[in-house]
């Protein structure tokens, strides 16, 4: 952003605090997530930056809450990150087949009460977790699934699927329904089109959808708390118990592996984005 | 020529117009049905379930099924002065029957909460009932009024009654600091003990003002996403992207470690000379980590709305504006900003309410000062496992996200949510 070179002073001015501002807030945003990579490497027990570390002192590194993390006998790590995973896809598988319908049935211009019925499915996403977590531990407690990996799953679907709607309806409003026509009028079965001419098309909105959903699936704490038996413990349930009750290194070990973790999917979904614009013919 | 001819027919004799009618129908079902799954699912263990905390949250039925023949003879009761003999002599049938199911200590329990005082003479009452010690022959109320001064007094009596009703809004009452007092007047708790209209207050409190945090530097950075070349703004933006899918405990924990006494940023401040090293601040565990984490946290759901509104605005029109002679700033407030608003609205609420709602950032940085009321939900959940209370909490929570949900729905439309 050069200013051209006729800026009266004062402008300029302006201009330099506004930089100063955006890079002050850029650093707000994504200062705090470096700082738990050079701790996590601490060879002490502590929270802090030692002398050693300031002064970077090779000993002062170690790859303990690494070791701890994978061969700590009492770490439940592995159990979590298996439940996790487990729970996580699926969760994602669940979302997408019935976040897909949904939106397939929402793009369609014959929609009877197309308001209420998005408004309806939307509303997991923002309904607070906490009133979401009450009435979904009622209902798993009714039917006798709670503190079990399908109540957690379903549990999970329900919070998942507004983020496929969305995407994947996103996804349809640039749609040409003439490709479909075209196939029907070709012989194609419906059930035909879809699979060989609308899903390649939307196929990245049903990804990114599904990277939402298992994103949420992997990181959701609040229902999981409500319905978890301490055979049902996933990767945020530790790392809640951990940071209220004793706030290990061990912890920033598994949290730089989630910030690894999420940086492949950020960069799976800008991929997906890209792909998408493309396909629809989106040139910016 | 009679209207009849005048239609048009399909190849099958069918008038058009009934046949495209039945083709339209066709179709919205078969649209209804690719929703139909999903609709069914959420509607069955999602919007029920929430009906059903409604339910639970007014629900007072216990102690009207403990109390059938009481609550029966006190219909004819006018409740001013001690009752007849015979709501005596019913109420003493229906406590025998509680005792021999061993059911009388709830009964204390919950009279104890409509008049304190009710769970000793409830005990004491069990003791003369086990021991036989009431003769049915003679008269009942006597003998009950003799086991305790205060069932003798009628307030004790017009607290059973109140109780009558299978349901009731005193949860309601009691998540706005009210209660139902002797005359069945709804009244304030003393001042001291408002505990809940002070979480109530804190969480606008908190979520205004994290909104209003998120509005002051979501707007710069959104501006200049949407305004540099699209090579240097596709990197900027991962600093807004990353936050944005990282885990949430992750980010909360980061904070934790950043601004504990001995974190970094008190590193910072002792190391400028802001502060002496051994008079740190404390930064955690009260209102300050609960906004700074709550800002960061939630600053990507204000930029990205922002962004995808002000990418919009053709830079064309802010050089029109200046060209007509408007300073740089008169363009910008004229112009330019009244084309963001929508943008500023669809932040702003999206925000405000993530923010009401917010549970595990408070808990973890909030300490005792800096929870609000989704904590306290929690504990009645977790600690106090009175679940009709945290429903009653629940739902007064659910109907201000609601009426701001319904704004947001007029103003943005759900269908405009844009992700990523």
């Amino acid at each position: 952003m050069a200013l051209p070179s006729y800026t009266e002073t004062r402008y300029r001015i302006w201009h330099y605090i506004y930089i100063t501002i955006c890079t002050f807030v850029f650093f707000f945003l994504i200062a705090p997530l470096f700082v738990i990579f050079p701790l996590s490497f601490n060879a002490e027990e502590f929270l802090v930056f030692s002398e050693g570390m300031k002064n970077l002192d090779p000993d002062a590194f170690s790859l303990r809450w690494y070791k701890d993390m994978i061969y700590g006998t009492k770490n439940p790590w592995g159990l979590a990150a298996k439940n996790s995973f487990i729970i996580a896809i699926f969760a994602t598988i669940g979302s997408i087949i019935l976040g897909t319908l949904a939106a397939l049935g929402l793009s369609s211009r014959h929609m009877p009460y197309k308001g209420i019925i998005m408004a309806t499915l939307i509303s997991p996403m923002i309904v607070p977790l906490i009133i979401s977590g009450v009435a979904i531990f009622f209902f798993m407690a009714k039917v006798g699934l709670a503190a079990t990996h399908a109540g957690i799953v379903l549990a999970h679907i329900i919070l998942g699927t507004p983020f496929v709607v969305i995407t994947v309806t996103a996804t349809l409003s640039g749609f040409d329904h003439s490709v479909t026509r075209a196939a029907a009028s070709l012989g194609s079965n419906p059930v035909n089109t879809f699979m060989k001419v609308t899903l390649p098309l939307i196929l990245p909105g049903v990804i990114s959808g599904g990277l939402f959903a298992f994103v949420t699936s992997f990181d959701e704490v609040v229902v999981v708390l409500f319905l978890a038996g301490l055979e049902n413990t996933t990767i945020p349930i530790q790392m809640w118990t951990g940071l209220r009750e004793q706030l290990s290194p061990t912890i920033l070990a598994v949290a730089t592996c989630l910030i690894i973790l999420s940086t492949l999917i950020l960069i799976s979904a800008e991929l997906l984005r890209r792909r998408s614009e493309r396909l629809r013919g989106i040139n910016r | 020529m009679s209207s009849e001819i005048k239609q048009i027919l399909t190849t099958d004799g069918i008038p058009l117009e009934v046949s495209l009618k039945k083709a339209e129908k066709k179709n919205k079902i078969k649209a209804f049905l690719l929703v139909a799954p999903l609709l069914l699912f959420l509607i069955i263990t999602y919007v029920f379930p929430i009906g059903e905390m409604f339910s639970r949250s007014i629900d007072d039925k216990m102690i009207t099924n403990m109390l059938p023949k009481t609550f029966k003879e006190m219909e004819k009761w006018d409740g001013q002065e001690l009752p007849p003999e015979e709501v005596f002599t019913a109420f003493y049938y229906d406590f025998k029957v509680l005792v021999e199911k061993q059911e009388h200590g709830k009964l204390g329990q919950r009279l104890n909460k409509e008049k304190n005082g009710f769970n000793s003479i409830t005990k004491k009452l069990f003791r003369q009932v086990k021991r036989k010690k009431i003769d049915e022959s003679i008269s009942i109320k006597e003998q009950i009024m003799k086991v305790h001064k205060r069932w003798r007094t009628v307030e004790y009596w017009q607290a059973i009654k109140r109780t009558a009703p299978p349901y009731t809004m005193s949860k309601y009452l009691k998540g706005m600091d009210m209660y139902y007092a002797a005359d069945g007047s709804i009244t304030q708790v003393d001042e001291d003990r408002r505990i809940h209209r002070i979480l109530w207050l804190r969480t606008l409190e908190i979520a205004f003002f994290v909104t209003l945090f998120c509005f002051l530097m979501g707007y710069p950075i959104a501006h200049l996403l949407a305004t540099l070349p699209m090579k240097y703004s596709n990197l900027l933006m991962i600093c807004v992207l990353l936050p944005f899918w990282t885990s949430l405990l992750v980010r909360t924990a980061s904070w934790m470690i950043l601004l504990q006494q001995q974190g970094v940023v008190n590193d910072f401040f002792v190391m400028i000379g802001l502060v002496a090293d051994d008079n740190r601040p404390e930064m955690m565990y009260n209102k300050v980590g609960t906004y700074v984490a709550m800002t960061q946290i939630l600053l990507p759901f204000m930029v990205l709305p922002l962004y995808s509104v002000m990418k919009t605005i053709s830079p064309s029109l802010m050089r029109a504006g200046k060209s007509l002679g408007g300073t740089p700033f008169v363009a910008f407030y004229k112009v330019y900003f009244p084309l963001t608003i929508p943008g500023i609205g669809a932040g702003c609420l999206l925000v405000f309410i993530l923010a009401i709602g917010y549970y595990i950032t408070p808990a973890l940085v909030g300490g005792a000062s800096g929870t609000l009321i989704s904590n306290q939900i929690a504990f009645h959940m977790k600690q106090t496992l009175d679940w009709s209370f945290a429903s009653a909490m629940g739902l007064m929570l659910l109907s201000g996200v609601l009426v701001i949900y319904w704004i947001y729905n007029k103003l943005v439309g759900v269908d405009n949510i844009k992700l990523g």
